[in-house]
């Protein structure tokens, strides 16, 4: 240990934690396990190879162990395989597929750490600094690691060693499960095969005619030749850079694909279950807890369920303004819980704070309770978790004489509701579209004597009007035309308000002017 | 064991009658097209706390969405927009446990299975334990089993005349027929609105509306 904090000293990119996984059968155990899903699953002996389309027809992408012993390797042409084999059966690969699996299963891999990534079409890569100790120790976090793989169908080779370049090469062509220490890095990497170093198959072909077939040859080599050497290479494939980040001479960071949450509190079950909706409040009031004693508040919750056939699930609920109310949250989830999707159970459910805003600790009234804008907030809340943010709406003025969009009505959520002001005489009711009548007793000015709308004759009595608003210009199509709107009242003492579309002879669209109900006043 | 005394039944004026009670009222409009009913409930409205109204799809499709701008100056409104009647009542009384709000509308299309007496008593109670006036504007439905406390028929009239234009429509007259009511004798009024003062004003009580006139409106 005391040696480890030495080199570590020396070598700051040397104290993290990798781990390196390899699915070395990633496609062909997928494709196994969803045919033993329907039941349809070949005998073990019959040879079965996943083809991809290739340059010269297709060619093997995986093939099943049966396949493999009968001499099908990767890569080759799927007619040459056939007449090694004539009774192969050939199925095409879903490669978008396997990546769908490969990003489930790096968010499933966060239940052991929180940063992780793809690696390529076949790996993932963990950073597993300081939270080995939460599964007792490397050794058995990575053996339940290649447990629950197994559980799920997969083979899975895995390394953890102090850096990224060090775990690939390692859980690739070291011994199963190896776990390596930062002072035992050189030594234990010695003995690999240069093709351990992440490069090209050109690099390694040249790297293996000069001789230098392990990673112990080309350390020895001196380093100013090696630069020289391969000073034109690309630098992803170049054997100095690669070197240098498997010494953790170079940094090489696991960019996590998502920021972490750093509000989470999960509950761990003994065996799998179907429903979370017991261990809910345990949980609001824990990531309640958690927010308020560093003062933030939650804008979006999650809760999550890490079911045991590799898959999660989520259910997401968000609020107006920050909170930190265990009953709150809790009621967010009250009817939506059901649509989590259980599968065949789950062991762990996390909830998290995906969204946190600052919020300190405010009290309105001396006698304690809550102020009316936090209960408004959560009001909206409720009623959003319910109809979706699109249906509790506020309004918002718009920068427009056009009366539907004077008025624009935006998700509740956004803040809270102000007035608007207005000086002119506005319907208490618009049609969301308005609705065109028929007009039966036109005369030159003002509103028609007679029409017909929703089937009914209305004769029209009384009018105020005309008010004309003309189209936007910079923002209609050229053949939008002017409206004069007209406050009428007819028969009944109903108040409508009708709009002309258009002139007699305006020049934009052919037909004469269209009638237009829009509104209703009281 | 003696009976207790009756309490005297004592009627409010009429001024009272055009304020918002703390308690559920029901407005009933016989005419789908008809801004009686909204603007009688619109008029009775403060402006401060926010307004919730709550509307189903048929309503919404068959009279239009509230326009804020046509609504008395300086009122903030949360609009909910929902499908079911179900979801009416439900957003309501979700609205009656937030002390936040200033009132509580909702509107109802037809005599949805819902709106029974309990729905109706559930919502008359929460809003007399939350203090908040709550009303339910109903179209095409029927004056069935209901636990209001005020029940009103609202119709538009022929608005007042204008001095400067005799074409022109003045301010707004309805009739208004209080139906069932806890704190009044039940009547007919024509009322005005006048929208700039924001006030319902009587202008023909109940014995002397004029049948003649009611039939020939």
């Amino acid at each position: 240990m005391m040696q480890g904090d030495l080199v570590a000293g020396i070598r700051p990119l040397l104290g993290r934690r990798v781990v390196s996984m390899w699915f070395p059968h990633l496609s062909i155990e997928r494709w196994q396990r969803s045919m033993e899903r329907q039941h349809i699953e070949p005998p073990p002996d019959v040879a079965v190879t996943l083809a991809v389309d290739g340059a010269h027809g297709p060619v093997v992408h995986a093939a099943n162990p049966a396949a493999i012993e009968a001499g099908v390797h990767t890569g080759a042409r799927i007619v040459d395989m056939r007449s090694l084999i004539p009774e192969l059966r050939v199925e095409y690969a879903d490669v978008g597929g396997d990546q769908i699996l490969l990003q489930q299963l790096m968010l499933w891999t966060r239940r052991w750490c929180p940063w992780t990534s793809l690696d390529g079409s076949d790996g993932l890569i963990l950073d597993t600094t300081g939270s080995d100790h939460l599964h007792d120790g490397e050794a058995l976090m990575l053996a339940d690691m290649q447990a629950r793989f197994a559980q799920l169908g997969l083979t899975v080779r895995l390394a953890v060693a102090p850096t990224r370049g060090a775990a690939w090469g390692l859980a690739r062509y070291g011994p199963e499960r190896a776990i390596c220490p930062a002072e035992d890095i050189e030594l234990r990497l010695g003995a690999l095969p240069v093709k351990a170093l992440r490069l090209s198959d050109k690099t390694d072909l040249l790297l293996n005619r000069l001789g230098l077939k392990t990673i112990g040859a080309l350390t020895d080599v001196p380093r100013v030749a090696l630069v020289r050497r391969f000073a034109r290479t690309e630098l992803i494939h170049n054997p100095v850079m690669r070197l240098d980040q498997m010494m953790g001479r170079l940094a090489e960071p696991v960019n996590s694909p998502e920021d972490p949450p750093r509000f989470m509190v999960r509950a761990r079950l003994p065996e799998p279950v179907q429903d979370p909706t017991p261990h809910l409040p345990a949980l609001c009031e824990a990531l309640c807890a958690e927010l308020s004693s560093a003062g933030f508040g939650a804008r979006r919750i999650v809760v999550s369920v890490y079911k045991t056939d590799g898959d999660i699930s989520h259910v997401e609920a968000a609020t107006a303004t920050g909170s930190r109310d265990p009953a709150h949250l809790l009621g967010l989830f009250r009817d939506r819980i059901e649509a989590i999707n259980p599968g065949y159970g789950f062991d762990l459910i996390t909830l998290t704070a995906a969204h946190v805003e600052e919020m300190a600790d405010v009290q309105s009234r001396l006698g304690g309770g809550t102020d009316e804008g936090t209960e408004l907030a959560q009001l909206v809340d409720r009623l959003t978790a319910k109809f979706g943010a699109a249906h509790v709406t506020r309004p918002i003025p718009g920068n427009s004489h056009i009366p539907e969009r004077r008025e624009a009505w935006i998700p509740a959520m956004s803040g809270p509701p102000a007035p608007l002001e207005t000086a002119l005489l506005r319907p208490l009711r618009l049609f969301h579209t308005p609705e065109e009548i028929r007009v039966l007793y036109a005369v030159p000015e003002g509103p028609p004597a007679q029409f017909q709308w929703r089937r009914q004759l209305l004769r029209v009595v009384r009018f105020n009007g005309p008010e004309r608003i003309s189209p936007e210009w910079w923002k209609d199509r050229p053949t939008s035309r002017l409206r004069d709107y007209y406050r009428i009242e007819e028969q009944f003492g109903r108040r409508i308000w009708l709009f002309r579309e258009g002139l007699h002879g305006d020049g934009r669209g052919r037909e004469d002017p269209r009638w237009f109900v829009h509104g209703v006043f009281a | 064991m003696p009976c207790p005394p009756t309490p005297p039944v004592v009627t409010p004026p009429v001024a009272d009658l055009f304020q918002p009670i703390q308690s559920l009222s029901e407005v009933l409009s016989d005419a789908a097209v008809d801004g009686a009913a909204a603007g009688f409930v619109a008029a009775q409205l403060q402006p401060g706390a926010p307004v919730l109204w709550i509307q189903d799809r048929l309503s919404q499709k068959e009279t239009g969405a509230p326009y804020l701008a046509g609504f008395p100056m300086g009122l903030k409104m949360i609009r909910v927009d929902v499908s079911r009647a179900v979801d009416v009542l439900w957003s309501m009384e979700e609205g009656l446990r937030c002390a936040g709000l200033s009132a509580v509308v909702g509107e109802i299309w037809g005599d949805p299975p819902a709106l029974d007496f309990t729905a109706s008593k559930r919502l008359a109670l929460r809003a007399e334990a939350q203090k908040c006036p709550v009303w339910l504007i109903r179209r095409a439905g029927t004056s069935n089993l209901s636990a209001a406390r005020n029940r009103w028929r609202v119709k538009s009239l022929p608005s007042a005349p204008t001095s400067h234009d005799i074409s022109a429509a003045g301010h707004p007259q309805w009739h208004v027929e209080l139906f069932r009511s806890r704190s009044h004798k039940p009547g007919d009024w024509v009322v005005q609105y006048d929208a700039a003062a924001q006030k319902i004003i009587p202008i023909v009580q109940q014995d002397k509306v004029d049948a003649p006139l009611l039939r020939a409106i």
